[in-house]
């Protein structure tokens, strides 16, 4: 796979953790270097959480800098606003289709932002708008909700859904295998609203 | 693998056979990763100074041991620590101590990095998963050739990113023999004179080593431009001048100053990269070698590839391009969670609430906004007592220290001591959630489980909350607001110290998920009282009051807060 830097943003809690660590089993499985770096402590109580991913043939800084994103995979609507100057020019971002109220605007302090939508389809090169919950609903574990946006995810990417699969299959918990599988293959067919 | 599982890896094929640790981000997962291991004994110790101490015993008698800490802990560990370095080993010793520079979840960005100076131990800095791994074995091997304890830094970014790691064999060291020697590891007078003069020559004989290890390595390329780094700002360094030649340093203290004025004498221009104090750069100028540093890099926070290429390429800053303000997303209590009704009641009873650090600390965020207080483990209580003392009795009847269960082990007890035996009437909340909440629910003596999960003995808060001397001790459950309020008020207005245990699991913990609680429209006023509890599932748009009916935990603390009744659902015992 060639040099790729993916950040994975979202609320605490969502699930990004398990998202990056399958991408860089994915990674390792395709025989590239690879880093990732995480979030633990604090910021997982509910605040927000960002995940760089880093591949190809040789990984120094374990950070993706600003503007230097090739694919933005974003958990969240405003967290999807938030981090988007790090996404290159002509950048992908996969969005899921769901706001999280922050501490600032359920106190009514500040507004969450209008019109995201329209706001990020005007500042990316693509924009896939991914109903995360919705397939994880269908599947029947709102934990999937991940896998799912991995999925969708992966059109952007190089390896088969086959090797993706297998990347799944070894990190994520084996009673939660199958629904996983499922909720990635549901992203993966999704036909994304492209610009 | 993490760079924290790496050290556990690194530390287990050298042989290690006990490992002690107290839960602090980033060092965390070490002992997590490294309890795996069947042929290592680990534990969570009480705190860090106990951690320690089990591993200098377990090293004196002959067995290669592994601590781990978050730097704040080393300070909880500093006083073994210094004493340690005269002593020596006899088993292999390492002390591994994760930095947070950027205070990713921590009270301050401390460098331990001046441990390794003052203590005169050295120090070894890994810049990946692969380093942390490898010289933690390296640090073995040290530390039983020149008769030292090692430090190994981490930082957040080495701690918490994954990279590759080639694993290899374990490597059976096998136990030294136990001989009594007072003369190394008695520390009286006369003794530890001895063993200073010891320490000295100790460090002479490291820095001319220092020279010859090959974890401090040239990377010659371009003579333009030398940096010369460590640790993580190594692998930004490399990322952001990729033509650079750069010393990249394995070992951060002693210094190989020999090969460092040589590398000096073949760049035109020199710099130091490092993250917070100028640790590298004053003890390489005090040698009189010239090198720009924190005159180009701030002491606060991280260091990125982007900061070197601006400061040193004098690249032009890539301008933030969102032309709006965005809300802030700052962590928060989670729904459902114990210490929501607490902070609810005592902001109400309009306390001054001496608090602490965990989980809990976020009760000091609005709207709850209820902590006036948070300095160390542990501080809380000595803290409040004080307060007493400063302000008087008075003002203690409307004061409450605020502690967590596995806070209040590590260092609490002693504070509580503290206030029986000097007449205080301090009373103090003990936020009992049964884990180590913050970094991610570790056991501890209280839970009735070990590091394995293996059944423990259990340790009786109330029995020794009793035993230290408060004659009033109590226990509510913190989302029985109405209880929980009625005996605050009677503890704290009394005129003797008590104890009130807030007792409920951590939400996280519970197996069950609970059934959503919901708005009922008809009845509700949209009063707002609800959202003052700060819980993350309940939202007011377009002046309608609803509630996340996929974060709500069910807990029904917003039911017992609302006077209409408007709340329905949950699912309360």
């Amino acid at each position: 796979m060639k040099d790729t830097n993916i950040l994975i943003v979202g609320v605490g809690g969502q699930g990004t953790l398990l998202a990056s660590r399958i991408l860089g089993r994915l990674a390792m499985n395709c025989g590239v270097d690879v880093k990732i770096s995480e979030v633990h402590g604090m910021a997982q109580r509910g605040g927000s959480v960002v995940t760089h991913v880093r591949f190809g043939y040789h990984v120094s800084s374990p950070l993706v800098e600003r503007g230097q994103a090739d694919i933005i995979l974003a958990f969240e609507k405003l967290e999807a606003y938030r981090w988007l100057p790090y996404l290159q020019e002509n950048g992908i971002l996969v969005v899921n289709d769901q706001e999280i109220d922050p501490m600032p605007v359920i106190m009514g302090i500040s507004k969450y932002p209008e019109g995201l939508s329209q706001k990020l389809k005007f500042r990316c090169g693509q924009l896939a708008w991914i109903p995360g919950m919705k397939i994880a609903e269908q599947v029947g574990n709102l934990k999937v909700t991940n896998t799912a946006l991995l999925g969708a995810l992966a059109r952007y990417l190089e390896a088969s859904p086959e090797t993706w699969q297998k990347a799944i299959e070894e990190t994520v918990p084996p009673k939660t295998v199958e629904a996983n599988r499922k909720a990635f293959s549901m992203g993966y067919a999704i036909q994304e609203e492209t610009k | 693998m993490l760079g924290n599982e790496g050290v556990a890896r690194g530390a287990y094929e050298a042989g290690v056979r006990v490992a002690a640790a107290y839960p602090g981000t980033p060092s965390t997962e070490i002992a997590e990763t490294i309890a795996k291991y069947d042929e290592v004994y680990a534990e969570w110790a009480p705190n860090e100074k106990v951690a320690l101490e089990t591993a200098i015993g377990a090293s004196i008698g002959g067995a290669r041991a592994l601590v781990c800490m978050k730097h704040v802990g080393l300070n909880v560990a500093a006083d073994p620590l210094f004493t340690v370095a005269y002593t020596g080993v006899n088993g292999g010793l390492v002390v591994v101590t994760a930095d947070d520079p950027g205070m990713h979840s921590s009270q301050n960005e401390q460098d331990s990095r001046y441990y390794a100076k003052a203590a005169h131990i050295p120090m070894l800095e890994p810049a990946d998963s692969q380093e942390a791994k490898d010289f933690t074995r390296l640090a073995y091997r040290i530390s039983e050739v020149y008769d030292t304890p090692v430090l190994i830094r981490m930082t957040t970014r080495v701690s918490h990113s994954q990279s590759i790691v080639t694993l290899e064999e374990r490597q059976e060291v096998g136990r030294k023999a136990y001989h009594k020697n007072s003369s190394k590891y008695v520390m009286m007078p006369g003794m530890a004179r001895q063993r200073h003069i010891f320490v000295e020559k100790r460090e002479a004989e490291l820095s001319k080593a220092a020279e010859q290890l090959s974890v401090n390595r040239m990377e010659s390329k371009d003579p333009a431009i030398g940096i010369i780094a460590s640790g993580i700002a190594y692998q930004y360094a490399a990322e952001a001048l990729p033509d650079a030649s750069i010393f990249k340093l394995g070992m951060v203290h002693p210094l190989p100053i020999k090969r460092i004025e040589e590398f000096a004498s073949r760049v035109k221009k020199l710099y130091v990269v490092e993250e917070l104090e100028p640790i590298l750069e004053d003890e390489i100028k005090s040698r009189g070698i010239s090198v720009i540093g924190k005159e180009l890099f701030s002491r606060q926070g991280e260091l990125s590839a982007r900061i070197i290429k601006e400061k040193i390429a004098r690249t032009t800053p890539r301008p933030s391009c969102l032309p709006e303000e965005l809300p802030e997303r700052p962590p928060a209590l989670c729904p459902g969670c114990p210490h929501r009704g607490a902070y609810y009641v005592m902001k109400r009873l309009n306390l001054t609430v001496v608090g602490d650090i965990g989980c809990y600390t976020l009760g000091a965020l609005p709207p709850l906004d209820s902590v006036d207080t948070s300095i160390c483990m542990g501080a809380s209580i000595g803290m409040a007592l004080g307060m007493e003392k400063a302000r008087g009795r008075d003002f203690a009847r409307k004061l409450v220290a605020v502690i967590g269960d596995s806070t209040f082990i590590h260092s609490g007890i002693t504070g509580l001591i503290d206030v029986v035996y000097n007449q205080g009437i301090t009373t103090v909340v003990i936020l009992d959630n049964s884990t180590t909440g913050m970094t991610g629910h570790q056991d501890h003596p209280a839970t009735g489980k070990n590091i394995r999960g293996n059944p423990a003995p259990i340790l009786n808060l109330y029995a020794l909350v009793k035993a230290v001397g408060i004659p009033n001790v109590r226990v509510v459950d913190p989302f029985d607001i109405e209880q929980a309020e009625k005996i605050l008020k009677e503890e704290t207005e009394r005129e003797e110290p008590s104890v009130i245990f807030f007792q409920r699991p951590c939400v996280l913990l519970s197996k069950k998920s609970g059934l959503p609680c919901f708005i009922n429209h008809e009845s509700c006023k949209s009063c707002g009282s609800c959202l003052r509890l700060g819980c993350p599932a309940i939202l007011k748009k377009e002046n309608r009051i609803g509630i996340n009916q996929q974060l709500c935990s069910g807990c029904g603390l917003c039911q017992n807060v609302c006077r209409f009744h408007a709340i329905e659902g949950g699912s309360k015992e």
